[in-house]
C-alpha cells in the first residue's frame, strides 16, 4: 500500500523574505492519524497548503494519495478532504445547501448525493439546523459542518488544520471524539496540525514536531517521550525499616536505573515505567517488602519539545 | 467541458441564492439607475436644443447612457465579493476541490450579467413610463442589453483581477472612484459626440463604454446601422473574453502568495 502523504525537502519563502519552510520532509502512512505539532508560524499551515494544492513550494516534491501535488493537482484534489483554519462556509446558505454544493463539485449527484448529505447531517448531529443559514449557527456546529463538508466525497486523505483552535473545551472534547472515530471507522489517513500538546498526544498515532520550517523530531508520542531519560518511578515503602532489603531487591531489577532512597521513598528512572513497575513490585514482594503507593510520571511532549527546539513550547 | 459548464452553473447558482436573500440590496440595484435617470434627465433636458446635438428627445438619448453607466458602476464592485470570499476562507475551500478555476471567475461574472440584465430591463421600462420611445424596437433593446452585459463583464472581470492581485478593498475603491466618472463622461453617454472637444472624441474612441453606446445607439435608431453594431459589439466581446482570461490567470499569482 502506498503512503498517504510523502513530502520531500519542501522549501517555501513568502514575499518579504519570510522562510516558511526550510527542507521539511514527512511521511503519513495509509490509514494513520499523523500529527504535525508546532507553535504558530512554525510552518504547519504552509505544509498543509502545499499538500492540498493551494500553494506551490519553491523547492522539493510531495505526493498525496500517490499523486504528485505539482504535476497532478486535480487528482490530488479529488482524493482529499480539507478542514482549514478558516472555515469557508457560505454564511448565507443553509447547512444542507453548503454540503450539497460541496458534493456536486466533487461530482457526487442525484440520489447518492441526497443520501450522503442526509447521512452526514445525521452523523454530525446537524439535521435539526440543516435548513437554516449557517451564519446563525454556533461555532461548534459550524466546525462540525466543516468536517462534514470535507467528508462528503469520501476522501482517501483528510487534512485537519488546527481543527479545534478557538473552540471551547467541551466542544473540543466532542471534536476529539469525532476525529478518533473517523480514524478507526473510516480507515482514512488523517494529517492533523495542532498547537495543542494534549491534542497531538491524544489523537496522533505518530507525530512530528515542526520548528522553523523543518521537522525537529518524529515518532509515536510514546517513542518521542521515551527518547528522554525515561519515566520517573516513585515507590513508597510501608516501613522505612525495610530499606536494606528493598535496596537489595531493587538492585536485581534491570529495567530501573538511577535508584535513590529518601526515607521510605524510592525513586528511579525507567525507559518504560509501566513495564518496570510490575518487575519492581515482584522483586520487592519476594523480598517481603510492603509497598504503600506507586507512581509513574511520564515525560510530557512539552519535555520533548524543550529538548528538540531548545525552548519551552509556547502556542 | 461538461464539468466546466456544470461547475459554472452550480457556482452561479450558489451566488444567486445569496443574492435573492438580500432583497434590500436588489432594491438598491433598481433604485440607483432610476435616480440617475431622473437627475440627468432633468438637469440636461435642454441640451438637445444645442445646434448639432442631433436628437429630438433627451430622454430617448439618455436611456442608453444611464444603461451603460449602471452596467459599469455595478459591475466594477465585483472584486469586493471576491475579496470577501478570500477573507472568509471560501476561496481556499473551493480551490482545494476539483472545481474548474475558470468556473469560479465565470460564476462571478454570470451573476453580474444577470443582475445587469434586470437593471437594464428596469431602466427600459422606467423609460417607457416616462414617455421614452424606442424606434429600434425589440432588436435595438436586445442589442442595448447585450452591450451592457458585455461592458459589465469587462469591468467585473477587471475588478475580480484587481481583487485577487491587490487583495485590498481600498485598491478597488480607489480605482473605481477614479474610473467611473471619466469613463462615463469620456463617452457619448450624456453628450453627443459631435459636440465634444476633439481630444475627448479621440479618447472616447478607445473607451469600451463608448463602444457599448455606439453599438446600442446604432441598433436603437429608426434606421439601424448593423455594421456599426457588429464592429463595436465585436470589440466589446473581444475585450470581455480577454479580461475573463486574465482574471482566471490571477489564480496562479494567488497560489504563489497564499
Amino acid at each position: 500500500m502506498t503512503d498517504a502523504v510523502t513530502a520531500c525537502d519542501l522549501g517555501k519563502s513568502y514575499p518579504g523574505g519570510v522562510r516558511a519552510l526550510d527542507g521539511l520532509s514527512l511521511t503519513v502512512r495509509a490509514g494513520e492519524v499523523f500529527g504535525l505539532l508546532g507553535p504558530n508560524g512554525a510552518g504547519k499551515s504552509t505544509t498543509v497548503k502545499i499538500l492540498t494544492t493551494l500553494a506551490r513550494p519553491d523547492s522539493g516534491t510531495a505526493t498525496v494519495a500517490g499523486h504528485d501535488v505539482l504535476r497532478h493537482p486535480d487528482r490530488v484534489r479529488r482524493a482529499i478532504g480539507v478542514v482549514a483554519q478558516r472555515s469557508g462556509l457560505d454564511p448565507m446558505a443553509s447547512g444542507r445547501d453548503n454540503l450539497t454544493l460541496q458534493g456536486r463539485l466533487f461530482g457526487v449527484r442525484g440520489r447518492a448525493l441526497h443520501t450522503r448529505v442526509g447521512e452526514l447531517l445525521e452523523r454530525f448531529d446537524l439535521t435539526g439546523a440543516a435548513g437554516r443559514a449557517v451564519r446563525g449557527w454556533s461555532g461548534g456546529m459550524q466546525r462540525r459542518l466543516d468536517v462534514a463538508m470535507a467528508l462528503v466525497h469520501r476522501p482517501e486523505v483528510l487534512f485537519l488544520d488546527e481543527p479545534t483552535t478557538g473552540l471551547d473545551p467541551e466542544v473540543r472534547g466532542a471534536m476529539w471524539a469525532e476525529i478518533g472515530r473517523l480514524a478507526t471507522e473510516e480507515s482514512m489517513a488523517i494529517l492533523l496540525t495542532t498547537h495543542y500538546l494534549d491534542e497531538a498526544d491524544r489523537l496522533a498515532a505518530r507525530l512530528a514536531i515542526v520548528d522553523g520550517g523543518r521537522i525537529v523530531a518524529e515518532g509515536t508520542p510514546t517513542e518521542l517521550k521515551g527518547e528522554l531519560r525515561g519515566d520517573a518511578v516513585h515507590l513508597e515503602l510501608e516501613k522505612a525499616a525495610d530499606e536494606p532489603q528493598a535496596r537489595q531487591a531493587i538492585g536485581t531489577v534491570t529495567r530501573l536505573r538511577e535508584v535513590s532512597f529518601d526515607g521510605r521513598l524510592l525513586s528511579a528512572r525507567a525507559d518504560d515505567g509501566a513495564a518496570a513497575v510490575p518487575a519492581a513490585l515482584a522483586a520487592l514482594e519476594s523480598a517481603g517488602v510492603g509497598v504503600a503507593t506507586v507512581t509513574v510520571a511520564r515525560p510530557s511532549l512539552d519535555d520533548v519539545y524543550l529538548r528538540h527546539a531548545g525552548r519551552r513550547f509556547a502556542a | 467541458m461538461t464539468t466546466f459548464v456544470s461547475h459554472t452553473f452550480w457556482m452561479t447558482n450558489r451566488r444567486l441564492k445569496v443574492l435573492v436573500k438580500q432583497p434590500a440590496f436588489v432594491l438598491i440595484l433598481l433604485v440607483q439607475p432610476a435616480i440617475w435617470l431622473f437627475l440627468f434627465g432633468n438637469l440636461f433636458r435642454r441640451v438637445v436644443e444645442l445646434p448639432g446635438f442631433g436628437a429630438a428627445s433627451y430622454l430617448d438619448y439618455l436611456i442608453p447612457g444611464v444603461v451603460v453607466m449602471t452596467a459599469v458602476s455595478s459591475n466594477m464592485w465585483a472584486g469586493m465579493g471576491m475579496l470577501e470570499e478570500i477573507e472568509r476562507g471560501t476561496m481556499n475551500r473551493l480551490l482545494t476541490t476539483p472545481v474548474a478555476r475558470s468556473a469560479i471567475m465565470n460564476a462571478a461574472v454570470v451573476e453580474q450579467a444577470l443582475s445587469t440584465t434586470v437593471q437594464v430591463v428596469a431602466i427600459i421600462l422606467l423609460g417607457l413610463v416616462a414617455g421614452a420611445e424606442y424606434p429600434g424596437g425589440p432588436a435595438g433593446l436586445t442589442v442595448l442589453t447585450v452591450a451592457a452585459i458585455l461592458l459589465g463583464t469587462i469591468f467585473s472581470a477587471l475588478s475580480n483581477t484587481i481583487g485577487m492581485l491587490a487583495r485590498q478593498r481600498e485598491t478597488i475603491i480607489g480605482i473605481n472612484s477614479m474610473l467611473l466618472l471619466p469613463l462615463t463622461f469620456l463617452s457619448s453617454a450624456f453628450m453627443a459626440e459631435t459636440l465634444m472637444p476633439e481630444w475627448m472624441r479621440t479618447v472616447a474612441a478607445a473607451n469600451p463604454v463608448n463602444w457599448a453606446l455606439d453599438a446600442a445607439r446604432a441598433a436603437m435608431s429608426a434606421d439601424p446601422e448593423w455594421g456599426t453594431v457588429l464592429i463595436r459589439g465585436g470589440w466589446l466581446l473581444a475585450a470581455a473574453v480577454a479580461m475573463l482570461l486574465l482574471s482566471t490567470r490571477t489564480f496562479r499569482a494567488y497560489q504563489k502568495s497564499v
